[in-house]
Parts: C-alpha cells; structure tokens; sequence
C-alpha cells in the first residue's frame, strides 16, 4: 500500500508540473524575448538572480526541482514496476475468453503505455534539454529551438501522437490516484473525479499542442 | 433449447485442463444456470462419463459458493450469482463458455471448483470485534447513526463468492477485503480494532499473493451484490490513518 500511496503522489506532482509547464509554454505567444525571459528567469541566469533569489543563489532553484522531479519519476517508475511485478504473479493461466465491463482503454494501457510515456519524457529531456541547439538553433535561446523543432512537420506529428499517451495515462492517472488517496467516497465524488480528470487531460492536451502548431503554421515564430 | 457448452475440464490441481464441448438439448428457459449443469452431468452420468464438478450450495444467492465465468464475464450476463442466472438469458442455440475463477491464490480442484480458501484467511487475519453474542442486543444500546448503518449494511451483503478477483485484470482481493473492512468500520462494534484490522488484513492479502489493484473496476461491474468501488476509497483512507495512529500499530 505504501508503494501505492506513492505511486498516486508523486503522479500528482507530476501532473502540477505539467500544468506549470503548459502554462509557461504558452509565453511563447508573447514573443521571443518573453519567452527566453521566462525560461532564463527559471535558470536563475536573469540579472534579478531568477526564481526564488536571494532565498537561494541565483541558479540553484533549477538544480533542486529537477532533483525533485528526477525523484518523482524514479519513485513512480519504481512503485509501478514492484506492483506491476506482483500483479503478474497473482495472475492465473488466463481465461479462454474475457469480456472486460468497465475497464478503459487508457486503464488498460497505463504500464505498457507508461513506458512509453518514459521514453518519449526522455526524448524529450535530450532534445531540449541535455542536447541543445538542434536542427541549427541557438542553444541560448530556448524560442529559436522551440521554432526550430516545430518547423518539422513531423515532429509535431511525433509530439501530437505522444501526447495523447501522456494525456490519456493522466485521465486514468488523476482519477486512480485521488481513489487511492481516498477521495472516491461516493457515485458523486466518483463523478466528480473523473468529470476533473477528462477536464485535466483535455486541458493538457490543448494547451500543450497549441503552441508547436501555432508554430508549424508560422503565427508565431 | 438446445446449446453447446464448452467447459473447462480439469482432473485435479496439477493436472493440465482444456475446453471440452458438450451440446445439451432439452433445456427450459425457466432453468437457473445450475440446474442446467444438473441437466448435463444426469446425462454425462447416464452414459458413464465423469460429471462436471462445481460448486453450489444454497442456490438462492446468499451463500457465496457458486462461481464460473460465463462468456467471460464473473456470474455470466446479468449482475447476480451464476445460481440466480436463468437460462432466459441465453439464446437458443448459443455458445456458452464456462470457466473456473482464475487467480494465483485460487487454485483449481477439479473443473470448475476453485479453493478459495485465501478469502477465509484475509477474514481471519481481521482478528475479532467486540461484540456479545448468544441473545439480541438491548434495541438503541449502541446508538449507529442512520447513514453509517446503511452503507455498513451495504457492505455486510459480501457473500465472499470471490467474482472480484476473478474478474480482476490484477487478481487483486481489494474489493473483497474492502467490503469487509468498511462494514465494520462504518459501526461502533467495529472501532476499538480498527486500524489494526485494516493493516493486518491488507498484509494478509499481500502475503497469500494477490494483486495490486489499479481502480479500474471491473470487480464492481460483476459483484452479484452490488459492493461500490468506494468501499476501496474507504479501505486507502482508513489504512493511511492506520499508518500515522498509535493503534494501527
């Protein structure tokens, strides 16, 4: 049960930050320097000293919340891998034939999808964050890899698809992580939660996909 | 009506099993399910074949004992103990599937018999309440307030058939175990052990090997007693208490 509570925890931090993240992409609508502005903010590398300065050094902050970060996915991959292993050891030799009711398609993808949500997660991180500068930007100038990348039709198309992973592993995710926390407690409560989760993974996905193809169609960039 | 039923076939627990099909003529639709494997072993009987082997006794839906897959599904096609299932439900001339529970703590005996003795040790794992027995309690000597009596009434109606772990695409036993703690803790009876019970319950389904659950809820969609998925939210609730209380020790 431990590794379950963590599980619903630390998915939750990361669906806060993901929020965040969405919400600070969309800076790239106001322009180049508003966006390098923000993201070098972030950095601790502005002349105010960046985020949180001077409660800790300019440029410290970033170094905490990956580490935060780093730990949240760690923790998750960990717990779901244990429990996925004893889930499967608790299964029998499999009917000749199986009529699932209730279960969802997302429900029933969160671990093999979750994987593949990883990979992308770490395609991701090596595209803007580990490996700067792609497809000839400048690697100061996170807006210029931002356009860069999403001039490619086909990497939005890469990112439109994973996205519907990542959004469809949180529809499940918000709901299943709020019912182990204890927080389905009625037909209501169960309504509510999963009315919010849909409202989480739609509002993700339209707000992460707005921007590369605003990109992609030259409004912005 | 005339059917073809294909049923699993299993001498004994390490034997191998398969799928044997059997066509059944001469059955009413006005026959409860079992009854019509009654129809089939007097038949597999008169021609000196081993009749099927499965489980039943009360046949009125209180007992808990009858099991099968039915199609795929735990208890068949309608919401309620394969022994209130009529053979209504099926169409003349159909196919019909009939498989033991499958879980890892639930070997199979023989055919369609599975051992569930598993649920009877996370019960006892529960330890005991406080409670007299022998003659009725003074009526309002306990007072248990209206809606908590309700929802532990709801949750008292678990027969322990075991339809949830079969159903489970995790084998887990959350549902089961869930009912059993929410009926008691919704009541005053319930509360001195409370936290311990919950602990030690949910480390006794853990340890007989069953799987975690991922609220999906398909142990709720066939529950022949209707036990909601929320009773889950309560067992979490009640065992992140148990986690950071004294008594959950």
């Amino acid at each position: 049960m431990v590794k379950k509570f963590t599980m619903a925890v630390t998915g939750l931090i990361m669906i806060g930050f993901l929020l965040m993240h969405m919400y600070g992409n969309l800076k790239a609508f106001n322009g180049a320097e508003a966006f390098d502005h923000y993201a070098h903010w972030l950095k601790g590398a502005t002349e105010d000293g960046g985020i949180l300065y001077p409660i800790m050094p300019a440029g410290t902050f970033i170094w905490v919340f990956r580490l935060f970060l780093v730990a949240a996915v760690v923790l998750h991959f960990w717990a779901a891998a244990s429990l996925w292993r004893k889930s499967s050891q608790a299964a029998g030799r499999g009917y000749q034939r199986t009529v699932r009711k209730a279960q969802t398609y997302s429900a029933r993808t969160m671990r093999w999808g979750g994987v593949i949500v990883l990979a992308f997660l770490i395609f991701h991180l090596l595209q803007f964050t580990i490996i700067p500068g792609t497809f000839h930007a400048d690697p100061s100038s996170p807006y210029s890899m931002v356009v860069a990348s999403f001039s490619q039709v086909w990497m939005v198309a890469l990112y439109a698809v994973s996205m519907i992973l990542v959004c469809m592993h949180i529809r499940h995710g918000f709901w299943s992580a709020f019912a182990t926390l204890g927080l389905n407690m009625s037909a209501r409560s169960r309504g509510i939660l999963n009315g919010l989760a849909y409202f989480v993974a739609v509002v993700l996905y339209v707000g992460f996909m707005i921007m590369p193809l605003a990109v992609l169609f030259g409004w912005i960039g | 009506m005339k059917l073809k039923l294909r049923i699993w076939r299993q001498a004994s627990t390490n034997a191998q099993g398969r799928m044997v099909e059997y066509e059944l003529d001469g059955v009413s639709e006005d026959m409860s399910f079992l009854e019509m494997l009654d129809l089939l072993n007097e038949e597999l009987t008169l021609r000196n074949e081993e009749p099927v082997a499965f489980d039943h006794d009360c046949r009125e839906g209180i007992c808990g004992m009858c099991s099968l897959v039915i199609n795929g599904v735990a208890h068949g096609p309608q919401q309620t103990t394969t022994c209130q299932l009529h053979m209504r439900s099926f169409s003349d001339g159909a196919t019909i599937d009939i498989e033991p529970w499958q879980a890892g703590p639930f070997p199979v005996i023989k055919d369609l018999v599975v051992d569930r003795t598993a649920l009877d040790k996370i019960i006892q794992a529960g330890g005991y309440i406080s409670s007299n027995t022998g003659s009725a309690p003074d009526a309002h000597a306990t007072p248990a307030p209206k809606r908590e009596a309700d929802i532990a009434f709801d949750n008292a109606t678990c027969i322990g058939c075991g339809a949830c772990v079969a159903a489970c695409p995790n084998s887990s036993s959350m549902l089961f175990t869930a009912a059993k703690i929410t009926h008691l803790a919704m009541l005053p009876q319930g509360q001195p052990e409370r936290y311990r019970r919950v602990k030690s319950m949910v480390a006794a389904q853990d340890e007989l090997g069953f799987g975690n659950c991922t609220n999906i809820g398909e142990c709720a969609a066939v529950c022949p007693k209707g036990i909601p998925l929320e009773s889950i939210s309560q067992l979490n609730r009640d065992m992140m208490k148990a986690m950071f209380r004294g008594d959950g020790k």
